[in-house]
């Protein structure tokens, strides 16, 4: 009975109060701190993209060179490498040794005071080293698939026809295989997206970005159930939404695949 | 059976990965006997002190060994990656034959409790569930193995909606064999190799996710050494003992790395079209 009341007030985004001394209602908590994440994630998507693509398809063009190689190993040290290690490791390196980046937080204390161009590099400094850590892991994966998915399609017959037709292998690739190669990425774009958040427990923690996962290490920490379960529920529609964003984007990519309004597929 | 060794002894990777696979075994289990130090027992004279012939890792806040707690920490790790695929290996092979097999109502069930389950970011889910219960190392192997174990139904599934069509199952089912006899006896041994390789690459994804919620201090508690409890204490002295962050984190680098390249290895021997369905999404934990 309980818990269907939480469902009934759900509806409304009403989350109850926290269970923490200052009480504050939970859904303005969230409010605070959803941008934050859904921001870097969103950052983070960019620029897995920006580079797993050219880079897998590059290595796939030219299999077995030297290229290729260096970037399997990186895939491999990349799956294996704890995101938490890597944080902590960047952290005294760049933050402590070399003193050139911030190592928590998203702006200084004194951030107000600064002039317009110091705060937006103040900003950007803050975020390098997280978006390098949340990148890191995500980059090894996609440039894999989005070699694979190369593979198998400049093997089909259409490509070997494009270029029997004298395309310039510019066109070829960049035209006729890249298209079909996108196809599959944009499935494992929108699977990975939970991996991608889950992520963003740990890099929020330890570079201690006020974001969703922050928030719900600390609810852990403090076993402040209602923001435990509001964090879950929030997040699984941020889930949702972007496996819808994906399929809907698969129209864009694949005129074959068209969002039928009459039901018709 | 024969090809398989054969194409698995052909890929020097996936045979270095399995050796170190093999002696990180033989470590964990061999811990009492080769660490040098009792893992648990406090130095104050030798707090923090670095790598030496004494104690090769160095010792950490309290000068215990690193070296015998990392020992000490395979076996917690290794044990967490075990126990836990199995869990989840155990969970996804019932699920995924009876939804295969039965098809229908059972299916569409199943299935949309995947779905269900795949909406929440692991990492999430697990934070979420462990609050609410009493942290223990066996909490930690159940919660892991209860929150991963979707990829291996799908992949039973798959493997069941197409062996149930084969003659064997038919003639199997005209002379009146049960539905479990069919589904343990005739189907299952038919579609084990995915699952073999997703188990293969499921330990190494159940390492990391016990380290980082170790790392986070929500995971194994001490006096239990694991690798990700000795990071967890080694970042708050980071400056003064790099020792107790660098290692543990090579440590998981390595063994990681070592059951990916055991696990691909063992894919590519058994049927290289497997790379399509297997271990494009299980390789990383998160």
């Amino acid at each position: 009975m309980q818990y269907w009341n939480w469902l009934k007030r759900i509806v409304f985004l009403d989350f109850g109060r926290s269970f923490a001394p200052h009480g504050r209602p939970v859904i303005q908590m969230i409010r605070e701190r959803l941008p934050i994440t859904l921001a870097l994630n969103v950052v983070e998507m960019l620029i897995i993209v920006a580079l797993a693509v050219p880079v897998g398809v590059t290595s796939a063009t030219r299999q077995y060179s030297t290229f290729d190689k260096s970037t399997t190993v990186f895939v491999f040290l990349g799956f294996a490498t704890p995101d938490f290690w890597l944080a902590v490791i960047l952290q005294i390196l760049f933050g402590v040794h070399l003193g050139w980046l911030p190592i928590s937080g998203l702006r200084l204390p004194v951030w107000e005071y600064l002039p317009f161009w110091q705060q937006q590099w103040d900003f950007a400094s803050h975020l390098i080293l997280p978006i390098t850590v949340a990148t890191f892991g995500g980059l090894a994966g996609f440039s894999r698939y989005m070699r694979q998915s190369m593979l198998e399609v400049i093997r089909q017959d259409y490509v070997q026809s494009a270029r029997a037709k004298g395309l310039p292998e510019s066109v070829v690739i960049g035209k006729h295989a890249l298209r079909n190669a996108m196809l599959p990425i944009v499935t494992v774009l929108g699977l990975s997206l939970p991996g991608l958040i889950g992520g963003s427990v740990i890099v929020e923690t330890i570079f201690a970005i006020p974001g969703m996962g922050q928030l719900m290490v600390q609810a852990v920490y403090e076993r402040d159930y209602p923001v435990i379960m509001a964090n879950l529920v929030i997040v699984a529609t941020l889930t949702l939404v972007a496996n819808l964003i994906a399929d809907l984007s698969y129209s864009l990519i694949d005129p074959r695949i068209r969002v039928s309004r009459r039901g018709r597929r | 059976m024969k090809a398989f060794w054969r194409a698995l002894a052909k890929n020097r990777l996936a045979l270095i990965g399995g050796a170190v696979v093999l002696v990180l075994a033989i470590m964990a289990v061999g811990a009492p006997l080769l660490a040098p130090h009792d893992p648990n027992k406090p130095d104050v004279k030798r707090i923090l002190d670095s790598p030496s012939s004494r104690h090769w890792l160095g010792t950490d806040q309290i000068g215990r060994d690193v070296l015998s707690r990392m020992l000490y920490g395979a076996r917690v790790s290794l044990a967490v990656g075990f126990v836990s695929v199995g869990i989840a290996t155990a969970i996804g092979i019932a699920l995924g034959a009876a939804a295969g097999y039965h098809g229908g109502m059972v299916d569409a069930g199943v299935m949309r409790l995947v779905d269900l389950m795949l909406v929440f970011p692991r990492f999430f889910l697990l934070l979420a569930v462990l609050a609410f219960l009493k942290p223990s190392i066996w909490t930690i192997m159940a919660v892991i193995g209860l929150t991963g174990w979707m990829g291996v139904a799908r992949l039973v599934r798959a493997e069941f909606l197409a062996l149930k069509e084969r003659e064997f199952v038919v003639w199997s089912q005209s002379i009146g064999a049960s539905a479990l006899r069919i589904i343990w006896r005739h189907i299952l041994p038919n579609a084990m190799a995915p699952v073999l390789v997703a188990m293969t690459l499921g330990i190494p994804a159940a390492i990391l996710t016990e380290s980082g919620l170790s790392f986070l201090g929500l995971g194994v508690r001490p006096p239990y050494a694991t690798w990700g409890n000795i990071l967890n204490e080694g970042k708050e002295v980071i400056e003064l003992a790099w020792w107790l962050s660098i290692y543990p984190g090579l440590a998981i680098l390595i063994t990681v790395l070592s059951y990916n390249l055991l696990g691909e290895g063992i894919r590519d021997a058994l049927d290289p079209r497997l790379r399509q369905s297997v271990g494009r999404f299980g390789v990383r934990g998160r």
